[in-house]
Order: C-alpha cells, then sequence, then structure tokens
C-alpha cells in the first residue's frame, strides 16, 4: 500500500478553536454572549513597566525602619470632608444585585479594617452597606435605581458614573434570574425583568450640564462630600480635563480591563484602552490644568498586586481602586470549588457567567442558599489580608526607591519592558533613554 | 412668609436656609429676582412653602421631599427630578426632563414641558396642562404621567410600568408602549390626579397608554425593538 507521508492537520491561526466555538454558540442561539469580569485577552499593562531601585544616585529607606506613608485624602479640590484613607487602594463600585448581601458585607468589612472606603452600584444603598463600611462612596449612575436623597445625604462621598473600562458608552444589565424580591424592590421594576440600565444619564448630557449637575448634588449635600466623576478608559486626556472643569473633587479612571457584572463579551474585550494607556494622558490633563495632587486620580482595570499599585501611583495616580481581586480575595473562582465550576462547565479560574446567579463561590448571586455560604467575617479577614499585602508590597517597592510616602514615587523610577509600554507611559525603554513618540526621539 | 432675594443672598445661603427647616416645620418663604439660577430650593426636606417668583435654570425643587414649591414663572430642564414626595408647581413652562427619576409627590406644569418628561420616573405622578415633547416616559418606572394637550414622538419608549393618560393626540409611540382599555380604577386615578392638579378635563376624554411588556425579557425575535 502506499503511503504517503502527509502533514500534520493544521488548525487555522485565524479560525482556531475558541472562534469556531464562538461561531457555534452564536449560530445556536442567535444571541451575543454576556459575562462577567473584564478584558481576558493580554494587553499591555503594568507587567511591562519595572523600577529601577535606588543606586548609586538615589538611596534607599530602611526596610523596617524609616517610615513609608500611605494615607490619601481624596476630594481635597471643593469638599469640606474629603474622604480620608490609610491605604491608597479603594474598593470599586459594585452593586447589591450583582453581588450578594453577604458579599457587600464581606467588602465592608475588609475595607473597614484596612482603612479604606467601599463603593454602591447600580441599584442604590443598603442598610446594611452602610452599615458595614466607615466610608462608603455611593454612586449616582445613569439608571438612578434606588437613588434617594436621603442616602445620598449619607455617603461619605458622591461617585457620578459616566463610564467604565468594561464597557465605555455602555450601559448596565441584570438579568431576571438576580432579581430578587429585594433587588426588584429596591429598583422599582418588576421581579424577574432583564434589567436594562441605561447608558446616559437622564437629566444632563454634556459637560456644561454635568458642571450644573454637580452644583446641584454639592447644594444638597451642603459641599460637605466629594464629587468623584467615574469614566471609563475611553479618551482620557480630554475626558480628565472636562471631568475637572465641570468641577469634579476625584477622577476615577476604569481602563478596559475592569471588571463587569455583566456585559456583552464583545465590548468588554473590543472598546476602551487599556489601564496602562490611560494613566499618562489623564495625568497630564490633570498637570496642565495645574491640578495634578490638587483633585485626585484614582486608577481601576486590572489592579492585582502591591506592585500595580506603586506603578500605577509612580505614573501619577493618587490611588486605585479593585473589583475583581477583591472578589477573589472573598473566595471568587476558588479552585476549591472545581467539581461545582465542572458542573457548570467551566473551570476555576474562567468561571465567569456571573449574571447568571449561581455563583457556586456565594458572591455574584441572589440565591440565598448560594449566598449562605460566604461567611462575611472570614472573607472580610482575606479582603483586609489582602489589602494589608498590597500596602506592604506597595511600601517595600516605594522605600527601594527612597521614598517616604507611596505617592512619591515617580515616572523616573520606573522603565519599560516594552517598545509599546514605554509609548504609552512615557517611561524610558529599559536599558535606554528612548521614549517612542517623545519630542525628539 | 421669610423673604429670600437672590440678588443679595448666595444660592448656598437661600438652600441652607430651606434646608434647615424640620419634619414640623409649617412655615412660608418668597424667593425673589431667581434670574434663572440653577439648583434653587433643591434637597428640601420639611412640608414648608416656597414660592419663585419669577424663572428658574436646571434642577429647581431638585430630590424634593415634603415641601411644596411654585414657580411663577418656567423653568429649565429637570425640574424636580428625583422628587421623593412633596408638591411642586410650575405656573409656565418647562424645559427637558421634568419629574426625571422621580419616586414619588406631584409635578404640575401649567404650561408645555419639553422633550423627556419623566424620563425614568419612578413613581411621581405628573400633570402637564399643555403639550410634552418627544421621549417622554422613557423608560419610566412607574407613577402616572397625565398630558392634557399632545404628545410628541416615541412616547413611552422602553416603558415599564409607569402609566401614561393623555387627552390630545399622540405624535407616534415609542418601542413596547401601546394604547390600553382605560378601566374604572384608571379613571379613580385620572380624576384624583386632575383635581389635585388643578386641571380642568374630564377624565373620560383620556386615552391611556402602558407597556406591552414584549421587552421585559430578551427574545432574539424583538432584537429589532431593543
Ligand atoms: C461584579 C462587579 C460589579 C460591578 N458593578 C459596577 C457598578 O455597579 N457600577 C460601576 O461603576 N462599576 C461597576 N463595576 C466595575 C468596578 O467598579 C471597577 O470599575 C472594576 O471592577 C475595576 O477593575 P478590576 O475588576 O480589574 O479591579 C463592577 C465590577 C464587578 C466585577
Amino acid at each position: 500500500m502506499d503511503k504517503t507521508p502527509g502533514t500534520h492537520p493544521v488548525k487555522p491561526w485565524t479560525f482556531d478553536d475558541y472562534t469556531n466555538s464562538y461561531i457555534r454558540r452564536a449560530a445556536a442561539t442567535g444571541i451575543y454572549d454576556i459575562r462577567g469580569g473584564g478584558a481576558k485577552r493580554r494587553v499591555p499593562h503594568f507587567d511591562d513597566l519595572l523600577f529601577l531601585g535606588a543606586s548609586m544616585s538615589r538611596y534607599p529607606l530602611e526596610g523596617y525602619r524609616e517610615r513609608c506613608d500611605t494615607s490619601v485624602e481624596l476630594g481635597t479640590r471643593f469638599a469640606k470632608n474629603p474622604i480620608k484613607l490609610d491605604i491608597p487602594i479603594t474598593i470599586a463600585g459594585m452593586s447589591f444585585g450583582a453581588l450578594s448581601g453577604q458579599a457587600k458585607e464581606a467588602l465592608g468589612r475588609g475595607a473597614n479594617a484596612a482603612g479604606t472606603s467601599t463603593t454602591t452600584g447600580d441599584g442604590g444603598m443598603t442598610p446594611e452597606e452602610r452599615g458595614h463600611s466607615n466610608q462608603l462612596v455611593y454612586q449616582y449612575l445613569p439608571s438612578r435605581y434606588g437613588m434617594n436623597p436621603d442616602d445620598l445625604r449619607k455617603a461619605d462621598a458622591i461617585e457620578i458614573v459616566v463610564g467604565q473600562g468594561a464597557k465605555p458608552g455602555g450601559g448596565g444589565m441584570l438579568l431576571g434570574q438576580k432579581i430578587s424580591d429585594r433587588v426588584a424592590e429596591m429598583r422599582t421594576l418588576p421581579k424577574g425583568i432583564d434589567q436594562r440600565s441605561a447608558c446616559r444619564h437622564p437629566d444632563w448630557t454634556g459637560p456644561d450640564d454635568l458642571e450644573i449637575k454637580i452644583m446641584e448634588l454639592r447644594e444638597i449635600t451642603g459641599w460637605k462630600v466629594p464629587v468623584f466623576i467615574k469614566i471609563g478608559g475611553a479618551r482620557p486626556y480630554f475626558d480628565t480635563t472636562l471631568a475637572i472643569k465641570a468641577g469634579a473633587d476625584v477622577v476615577v479612571l476604569d481602563g478596559m480591563q475592569g471588571g463587569t457584572a455583566a456585559t456583552q463579551d464583545v465590548f468588554i474585550e473590543h472598546v476602551g484602552q487599556p489601564t496602562l494607556a490611560c494613566i499618562r494622558p489623564a495625568v497630564q490633563a490633570l498637570q496642565e490644568l495645574d491640578m495634578h495632587r490638587k483633585a485626585q486620580l484614582v486608577i481601576s482595570g486590572g489592579i492585582r498586586t502591591g506592585a500595580d499599585v506603586a506603578k500605577a501611583l509612580a505614573l501619577g495616580a493618587d490611588a486605585v481602586s479593585i473589583g475583581t481581586a477583591a472578589l477573589i480575595a472573598l473566595g471568587d473562582n476558588d479552585p476549591a470549588l472545581e467539581e461545582e465550576y465542572q458542573k457548570l462547565g467551566t473551570t476555576a479560574g474562567a468561571y465567569d457567567d456571573w449574571h447568571e446567579g449561581l455563583d457556586p463561590a456565594g458572591i455574584t448571586t441572589q440565591d440565598p442558599e448560594l449566598a449562605a455560604r460566604l461567611d462575611p467575617v472570614a472573607a472580610g479577614r482575606r479582603l483586609a489580608n489582602y489589602l494589608r499585602v498590597l500596602t506592604l508590597e506597595a511600601q517595600t517597592i516605594a522605600r527601594a526607591c527612597g521614598k517616604n510616602h507611596v505617592l512619591n514615587l515617580e515616572p523616573e523610577d520606573l522603565c519599560a519592558l516594552t517598545i509599546e509600554a514605554a509609548a504609552m507611559t512615557g517611561v524610558p525603554l529599559a536599558g535606554t533613554s528612548w521614549v517612542p513618540g517623545a519630542e525628539g526621539a | 412668609m421669610e423673604s429670600l432675594d437672590l440678588k443679595t443672598l448666595e444660592l448656598r445661603a437661600i438652600n441652607a436656609t430651606l434646608q434647615a427647616e424640620g419634619d414640623g416645620s409649617n412655615k412660608s418663604f418668597k424667593i425673589t429676582n431667581p434670574l434663572g439660577s440653577h439648583a434653587i430650593a433643591v434637597g428640601l426636606d420639611a412640608p414648608i412653602e416656597v414660592n419663585v417668583h419669577g424663572s428658574t435654570g436646571y434642577y429647581c425643587a431638585g430630590m424634593n421631599k415634603q415641601a411644596t414649591v411654585n414657580v411663577l414663572g418656567s423653568v429649565g430642564p429637570g425640574v424636580a427630578e428625583n422628587m421623593m414626595s412633596g408638591k411642586v408647581v410650575i405656573e409656565g413652562d418647562a424645559s427637558q426632563y421634568a419629574g426625571a427619576t422621580a419616586h414619588g409627590g406631584l409635578l404640575v406644569i401649567k404650561g408645555n414641558a419639553s422633550s423627556r418628561c419623566g424620563i425614568s420616573m419612578q413613581g411621581i405622578d405628573i400633570v402637564v396642562h399643555g403639550n410634552i415633547g418627544h421621549m417622554s416616559a422613557f423608560m419610566a418606572q412607574a407613577g402616572n404621567l397625565v398630558v392634557l394637550g399632545d404628545a410628541g414622538d416615541a412616547l413611552g419608549d422602553s416603558l415599564y410600568e409607569a402609566h401614561i393618560f393623555v387627552r390630545g393626540d399622540v405624535k407616534s409611540l415609542g418601542a413596547d408602549c401601546v394604547e390600553k382599555e382605560m378601566r374604572m380604577e384608571h379613571l379613580d386615578t385620572l380624576k384624583r390626579l386632575l383635581d389635585e392638579a388643578g386641571a380642568e378635563a374630564e377624565p373620560s376624554e383620556f386615552r391611556r397608554y402602558g407597556s406591552a411588556r414584549t421587552l421585559y425579557n430578551f427574545d432574539i425575535d424583538n432584537a429589532g425593538a431593543y
């Protein structure tokens, strides 16, 4: 028998297994894929930067003896009572509805123990989260679900949500499965229906209107609490400029890796700029307005480690904010639950069907039995531990760079590992003084 | 009646005076020379009466609770936005987003209201003696919108459970908004609202519009409507 050797079967790069499964899913259902979490593809990130450390020309601080401060104040521009945090890491806005009551409580407990703030989300403020958070930022979203002046006056800061990194230009979505009686009541909507949250605010449009809206919110709250504006990483230079012009005390800038409770996969993966690329343009906008470190910049989207925190601060942020990492610290995607993830057709680390409300970890669910699996005290302790590690790590790096406050970290302390990261951050490529795109480069 | 003049006092001072009134207060205030200022009489939380002598800018009586605010003039965008309770009466016209996202209370507009009147309303009652603009009651969740005149394009688009009553013509209905049967209970509600708003009209002259509820849970066959 003639046996001509064949080449090894080749699967196309363009039509790889994942892509084919995507096409088959779309063909079977006729609807786009909705999921939670942030962008899963690799984009330039903080890993593409390194700290230089002290050397002959810079001297470090003594590890455990010389103080390296980590406290930050958010809202020093106009507010009578800025938010005072012990650490430069805050908990990002995540709604009761998307998260179980137990998860919200755990976030509050962990944040309190670490000396930082938490944030409400789409759907309003629950008495529990107010009770469990010493410092609570109240989100003012396009949907205004559950928005009321009493809660507004109970807040320690107000965050006007213009956009989110996972979906700049997109609205919210909470599918019927997660609309329990309580969630429905808080949002004044029938139980079990899909809740489409608007993508634009109902009573203002451009930045000129927003300036008046901020004035109204300040008049209602007696100019006491800071007003944050949260933007997705779309046009960070212009968006930051306009946010400051509209009167923000704090700009919260969320890059494309930022998590979401439920958004179209195509949106998460294809709209918005990487977090790393957003920071320098935003800082530049603040510097040009002479507002850097006067109005604060909070960066989020893919913050995982103390190194990420330190790098964001060195690039000019005043603090960072975490969503996904906080949920993982609580117990999300824990390999100990692998058997249950398998039953849901996924695996620990990949579970992202948060909108379905079947979370075996009891975090992204409204099912009372599942939610009861999360012990808020123990989970809160894990979060506090994690926040302490992030802080210690950022301090370690700051000391090594000779800084007595983490906010004294600066771009000069960094080098870039890739040409892309160098171009995006304005930090020179390692081993060179080359910043692609810089004048004269 | 205590008089507060916006020509001589700062807005902050005026709002602080009004906001300082507590639950038991039934004082009356007169605000003169509003001159189109924004955020007049916002965040009130007492059963007081405030009479604004002139026209205002954005967000007059925003987030009102309990208070009665009468504007003897016209108002800019977002009057009584997110109102919780109380009563706001506009003698003139209202700009866009009147009563946006409001949870309760009664908003009466004796003139016309512009586009997006009652957008995302969550329980407020709004009575407009004149006409309303396009996209009114967009995504309206609860409450009643009563219009004695005509309604513009795309009325009640993506409507949830709010009720809409229009006496005049409706230029077009938005996605998922349909005309519905007027039952006794609706006529009763309408009569009560017309009385409270001092509007002279017969409930029987109105048509009722509400949600067809076909967009409540995603269905691929409705994709074009989203
Ligand atoms: C479960 C979940 C729910 C969220 N809900 C909201 C929300 O209600 N409002 C909002 O502005 N952002 C929301 N976000 C985005 C976060 O506030 C934050 O921008 C993002 O999680 C930061 O990125 P990270 O997850 O990589 O840390 C949510 C994120 C998650 C993971």
